[in-house]
């Protein structure tokens, strides 16, 4: 946890040497806790002070990388328990999961269709990050060969699943350069596994699920063996189970600054699921609710984009919606009789509006108006999307020197600024368009005329 | 082993207890929880979220194949509806009197007493009342629905803020709850609050609707204004303490990824499937962030939200 001024004072030498540029240590001490300068500008800091002022800069929740290159996956170091407290940084991994008793083929079927799934949402590819890969069959020469398989046909990252640390050695040997996650010590193999996490410097999930002491105490004769990248499993299942343990992981991680569990969690939502659909929610739910890695059973595109959608919306700084330059966008190739329409720069109506245009193929102008990246409904609530804005958007982007007409399509929930605006554009026809993008197709092909 | 000791919050606020239905009618009440969501290890859970079922005054135009399919010839009449929706499994039938609407029939209040005491009849289940979200509009068919449904102890909806006068004084009237709809925003909702319960609605007859997002469409607004509403009044504060409604099946079923089975890319995948996780996400997203009631339209997302939140429920 972040150490109070009076705490970083007690460690620097109160010589009040103003080196540092401030009158007193005292001062220097209250800036450095309000993280408004660097602890290094003292020139007299000591060896021990540094060191118990890194221990106390590091997060509460241990940053954890999941595989190597591109498309590496990093979870952890959380620092809130609620997204509006600030943000949630380090999106879960969404692994699909192959067991090594499968047949080849089915294997590379189902390896090829993750790898290669990519959905597109408000301009950003979405994509599932890796695979889990399931020792089901006990054997070591199977596990290996899986793996290799699995590896051939991408380069996603792999959690290795198995307790046996003799197939854990095994699969490594084929592909511990890809920073696989090696799942799992346990009570009874975490000396070896240990080991094998030593030697092929990969990240190790820790997994007890008889009570978060015996987890504790397991996490801290791990890390104890040298291994600090680790991602724990509470052994937490079902709906009721993974909310209670994970929100109490995280309060214990941010409230507690407890180290031994400060680390990212992974999930297996299909283990305590009756269905696919079951295991989807329960995988929202964990999305959500502090999952660092989430092991999904099946895979299907109707239920990977729900999904990636959920985390997309749930990961979003609620400090900085996503937003769109303000300006005129063309959709398709207008020409200077195409309809023109106003929108606001929150990406998410952007994408609608444009999507929707594109979709009935009304090659149009779309003018976007700067509302900070709030909707449609929230900007004119906020006085950010008025008649004012608008009629001046209109004129610092010229939107005229492209069309002929004098038409300009307002949405349809803002129809009350229809007034205003024909006093600020005395020149223009304000047209209320429908209150949802997806009837403005159907609506140009009734009003407009050009 | 190293004993693990878990901080615990030390909430003093408390949702308030809100009860429909009654007299001869079944009752369901909703709030009165003293932590959030599920979290049974520090407070009480006293009441299951409620899930209310969606049924409206006329067959719906625009609703997508596979909810036509799910309902079948019972779209026609609200009676038969409200019947089959309590088969599937609904707490609550929310009707919507969607024909009030000038765009829809701008029927007027004869129509709407005909149709609250249809669905009235046909079930004894607790009724939300909606209009169709046009001020006049609203204030006319609620008016004329509160008074058929006296001593039934429905929930009237929305007040909201440029018009909630006539429809909370009908309820302090009939003796029904009054439902607050406000833009996903949490002064904006606590300012209502105030405002309905300065004329006199009690604070044990009023829901609060903070406006749903759906999934992809403004999902994560509704889901933080919602957990700050609720951590607002678990910190003591009785004027966001309101039990939560959030309108889950009208949200996620105009969203395209729900509504259009077409000319979608290949990767939205099967359009039955993708449909129904649109709206049970979404419904379950907002569970967890503090809702009471939702209202859900597929009556196999009924059944498989019922399902989820009786998971919750049970203690770890």
């Amino acid at each position: 946890m972040a150490l109070t001024g009076i705490e970083i004072y007690k460690l620097l030498p109160k010589t009040n040497c103003k080196q540092c540029g401030f009158p007193t240590c005292l001062a220097f001490a209250m800036k450095v806790a309000a993280k408004a300068v660097d602890i290094a500008l003292c020139p007299d800091l000591s060896a021990e002070a540094k060191q118990a002022l890194e221990a106390a800069a590091r997060p509460p929740i241990r940053l954890v990388t999941v595989g190597a290159g591109e498309r590496k996956v990093e979870v952890g170091n959380e620092v809130v328990m609620f997204r509006h407290e600030k943000t949630f940084y380090h999106a879960p991994g969404l692994m699909v999961r192959v067991e090594d008793t499968t047949a080849p083929e089915e294997i590379g079927k189902i390896v090829e269709e993750v790898a290669s799934y990519g959905v597109e949402r408000v301009g950003m590819q979405l994509g599932l990050d890796g695979f889990a890969i399931d020792n089901k069959s006990g054997d070591a020469a199977a596990f290996a060969n899986c793996v290799e398989l699995v590896k051939s046909k991408s380069d996603l990252p792999l959690v290795l699943m198995s307790n046996d640390p003799a197939c854990m050695s095994a699969a490594l040997e084929k592909v511990a350069t890809g920073k696989p996650l090696i799942y799992a010590a346990t009570k009874d193999n975490s000396d070896k596994m240990v080991e094998l996490a030593v030697k092929y410097g990969c990240p190790l999930a820790v997994c007890a699920s008889d009570g978060l002491g015996e987890l504790a105490e397991l996490t801290e004769k791990v890390s104890n063996g040298g291994v600090e990248d680790i991602v724990i499993d509470p052994g937490a299942r079902d709906f009721a189970q993974s909310l209670t343990t994970l929100t109490q992981l995280r309060r214990l991680a941010l409230r507690k600054s407890f180290r031994p569990l400060g680390y990212p969690i992974i999930t297996f939502p299909g283990e305590a699921a009756a269905s696919p659909e079951e295991e989807a929610l329960l995988a929202g739910q964990q999305i959500a609710k502090y999952a660092g890695i989430i092991v999904l059973d099946h895979f299907s595109p109707s239920v990977a984009y729900p999904l990636l959608t959920l985390r997309l919306n749930i990961y979003t700084d609620p400090q900085k919606p996503i937003q769109m330059t303000p300006g005129v966008y063309q959709i398709g190739a207008p020409k200077e009789t195409s309809p023109l329409c106003v929108t606001t720069n929150f990406s998410l109506t952007y994408f609608s509006v444009a999507g929707e245009l594109e979709s009935s193929a009304w090659a149009s102008w779309l003018l976007v108006c700067d509302t900070e990246g709030l909707s449609v409904l929230t900007s004119w609530a906020a006085g950010k999307f008025d008649a004012e804005k608008i009629a001046k958007s209109v004129k610092e982007f010229d939107v005229a020197k492209n069309i002929t007409h004098r038409s300009l399509i307002l949405p349809g929930k803002v129809a009350v600024l229809r007034g205003e605006l024909e006093e600020e554009l005395p020149d223009w026809k304000i047209m209320v368009g429908p209150p949802e993008a997806m009837d403005i197709g159907g609506y140009l092909k009734q009003h407009w005329t050009a | 082993m190293s004993p693990v000791e878990i901080p615990m919050e030390k909430w003093t606020g408390k949702v308030h207890e809100v009860r429909l239905g009654g007299e001869g009618r079944k009752s369901i009440v909703v709030g009165g929880e003293t932590t959030l969501p599920f979290l049974h290890f520090e407070g009480s859970i006293p009441n299951r979220v409620a899930v209310a079922v969606e049924v409206q005054d006329k067959e719906p135009a625009d609703w997508t194949a596979s909810l036509v399919s799910a309902w079948g010839d019972v779209l026609r009449d609200s009676g038969a509806w409200a019947k089959k929706a309590a088969e599937f499994g609904a707490d609550i039938i929310a009707l919507r009197l969607r024909s009030a609407h000038p765009e829809e029939g701008n029927t007027g209040a004869a129509e709407a007493k005909a149709a609250v005491d249809k669905v009235l009849s046909a079930v004894d289940l607790p009724v939300i009342i909606l209009g169709p979200e046009v001020a006049e509009k609203d204030n006319e068919v609620l008016v004329a629905a509160s008074e058929v449904a006296r001593g039934q102890r429905v929930a009237l909806g929305d007040c909201v803020e440029k018009n909630y006068r006539t429809i909370a004084a009908t309820a302090i009237a009939d003796g029904h709850v009054a439902i607050t709809k406000t833009p996903i925003e949490i002064n904006l909702a606590k300012q209502l609050n105030i405002l309905v319960s300065d004329i006199g609605v009690p604070v044990d007859a009023i829901l609060m609707d903070p406006t749903t997002g759906a999934l992809g469409y403004g999902l994560e607004y509704s889901y933080s204004v919602m957990e700050r509403l609720r951590l607002a009044a678990l910190q003591g504060d009785a004027m966001t303490a309101m039990p939560m409604i959030c309108t889950v099946g009208e949200e996620s079923w105009r969203q395209k990824e729900a509504k259009v089975a077409q000319g979608v890319p290949a990767s939205w995948g099967d359009h039955e499937q993708r449909s129904l996780l649109w709206e049970e996400l979404t419904a379950l997203s907002l569970i967890n962030s503090g809702a009471d009631i939702v209202v859900l339209r597929h009556p196999e997302a009924v059944e498989v939200v019922k399902a989820t939140v009786n998971r919750l429920m049970s203690e770890v």
